[in-house]
């Protein structure tokens, strides 16, 4: 870790991480102000200097303005934020963060997302789990995909997404009695000819295809030719979300077993 | 407020103090022992209402024995009611400190909720700290608390008949059973669940703390009883302080009343034996 052996040197080892759990571990009765001073101190650093560094903190993550209150009046993403910037007193080089934006409305999580790529455009390198795969997508340069405690596969999101087919064509369809000829027309473009997946309560036919574009005009042609209208026809990259349903996808050693 | 948060440079030094020899790591533990207190100091400030809601039980308790049972009650066998309010007041005293351990388990049960005993041990800073600062903490609050209920008392009437030295004295052993109790709150603290079984506690301190001679001797009790209530650790302090506040004579038919004062000091150097290193394990084997 950082260099250091964790057994044998834990005290240098605890110098140069940044933890935060799945709940913010601030005091709720003193101010935030005086969480930050009183966590600086505990990291060893002077008092002067815990104080200076606490201002400094709460401008970086946007709560100069409420550091003498008490985080029981603050928002879920505030707490976070002051979570973060305790656990950034040191600016560690490594910061493990566990599920930070877990129980935070979309203005919560945009603001902590903000507040973590503003501390991996510092250097530090940040370490988060989550079970939320847009946030993995948007803040992760690696993913390690975790099952049942097992590490499923390692990649980048491009390289994830790449795994299970690259680009996908999707028809939403006008008339149900339209899906078999849909269905007919994509599965002529689709990759290795896979044949297409129908569904019909949602009306989409969807297939994976090599060139994206290519196979869009191809489609296009070919059901204007024969006299079919469609709804609404797209090109898309896969989601994590099918990227993961994909990887941990029960096998035969564990049929039916659920996800953790 | 902005949700952009601006990245610049460092301007303070964040190279830690050394703290690997000896010496630093010694007065590393008590800086840190000291910040912890600091913390749990400002929470009295933040909050009085919390702290005046702690004190409320044992007043409601010395005014509900004093006023509604007392006038029923002849522990010194000079009539109903005579000479109660000097046994009930050291009784009082006693109860708050046996019942503190409560408030010690449950703070602890709420860091360890929170998730801040989590982030304590992935800091550089002294382990000891936590329980240390925990420990300093606590008997100040103890404490102020006995401050506050002395005052009452003497509104209420209570005098010391023991001097400044043998007051003092009682006042000391007092702390001395809640410094060991300190490390039962720790130690269960750590164990329960969370603060919800922390404060079903209550249940078990109830008892514990109640069969014993804070609010009468346990002469009056039937044998069996009588001898649980009397080797109880609470009564020893109970006794001994009404030793050393000169209180009235009570019956006291038992042995280990006969020695309250050195009972009161080897009880809890007993229970500080014992708790003391199983809060420490416990907290060592925490996450693991």
């Amino acid at each position: 870790m950082t260099g250091f052996d964790v057994l044998t040197q834990p005290r240098q080892v605890r110098r140069r991480i940044g933890l935060t759990g799945q709940h913010p571990a601030v005091d709720e009765v003193i101010s935030a102000r005086q969480n930050l001073i009183m966590f600086g101190r505990l990291f060893h650093i002077g008092r002067a200097a815990a104080r200076r560094r606490a201002d400094e903190l709460l401008e970086q993550f946007g709560l100069a303005a409420v550091a003498d209150q008490s985080p029981k009046h603050f928002s879920g993403g505030m707490r976070r934020r002051l979570d973060l910037a305790a656990s950034m007193i040191l600016a560690p080089e490594v910061l493990f963060l566990d599920e930070p934006t877990t129980g935070l409305d979309p203005a919560g999580r945009r603001e902590v997302w903000q507040a973590i790529e503003g501390l991996a455009a510092r250097g530090t390198t940040v370490l988060l789990t989550t079970h939320y795969l847009d946030e993995a997508d948007k803040l992760c340069d690696r993913i390690a995909v975790i099952d049942r405690g097992r590490n499923l596969v390692e990649d980048t999101p491009a390289g994830l997404k790449r795994r299970i087919g690259s680009e996908r064509l999707e028809i939403l369809a006008a008339e149900p009695a339209d899906l078999p000829h849909i269905a007919d027309v994509m599965g002529k473009v689709a990759t290795d000819r896979h044949p297409p997946t129908v569904d019909e309560s949602s009306l989409t036919v969807t297939v994976a295809v090599t060139d994206g574009v290519r196979a869009l005009t191809d489609v296009a042609t070919q059901l204007k030719a024969l006299g079919i209208s469609v709804a609404d026809l797209g090109v898309r990259r896969p989601t994590l979300d099918e990227a993961f349903l994909q990887l941990t996808r029960p096998t035969d050693h564990n049929p039916g077993e659920s996800m953790p | 407020m902005t949700t952009t948060h601006a990245v610049g440079e460092d301007t303070v030094d964040l190279a830690p103090a050394a703290d690997d020899t000896v010496w630093a790591r010694v007065k590393w533990a008590v800086l840190d022992c000291g910040t912890v207190v600091r913390q749990e100091l400002n929470h009295v400030f933040r909050q009085p209402s919390t702290f005046a809601w702690q004190l409320g039980f044992p007043i409601m308790m010395v005014l509900m024995f004093v006023y509604v049972f007392g006038s029923a009650m002849d522990v010194t066998g000079k009539g109903a009611g005579v000479d109660y309010l000097e046994f009930a007041i050291p009784g009082l005293f006693t109860l708050t400190m046996a019942f503190g351990f409560m408030n010690t388990a449950f703070s602890v049960a709420l860091m360890k909720e929170k998730g801040f005993i989590d982030r304590f041990r992935s800091m550089p800073m002294a382990s000891s700290a936590v329980v240390t600062g925990r420990g300093v903490a606590d008997l100040l609050h103890a404490a102020l608390d006995l401050l506050i209920l002395a005052t009452i008392a003497l509104v209420l009437g209570w005098r010391t008949g023991g001097g400044l030295t043998n007051t003092l004295a009682a006042f000391g052993l007092l702390l001395w059973l809640r410094l060991a109790l300190i490390f039962v709150g720790i130690y269960l603290g750590l164990l329960v669940k969370n603060t919800e079984v922390a404060g079903n506690l209550f249940a078990l301190a109830f008892p514990f703390v109640m069969i014993s001679s804070v609010f009468a001797p346990p002469d009056f009790m039937p044998g069996w009883l009588g001898a649980i209530a009397a080797w109880n650790p609470v009564s020893s302090t109970a006794a001994a302080i009404r030793e050393l506040f000169q209180s009235p004579e009570v019956a006291s038919g038992y042995w280990i009343e006969q020695h309250a004062v050195a009972a009161a000091l080897l009880w809890p150097a007993a229970i500080l034996a014992l708790f003391l290193p199983l809060a420490v394990q416990r907290y060592r084997r925490l996450g693991q």
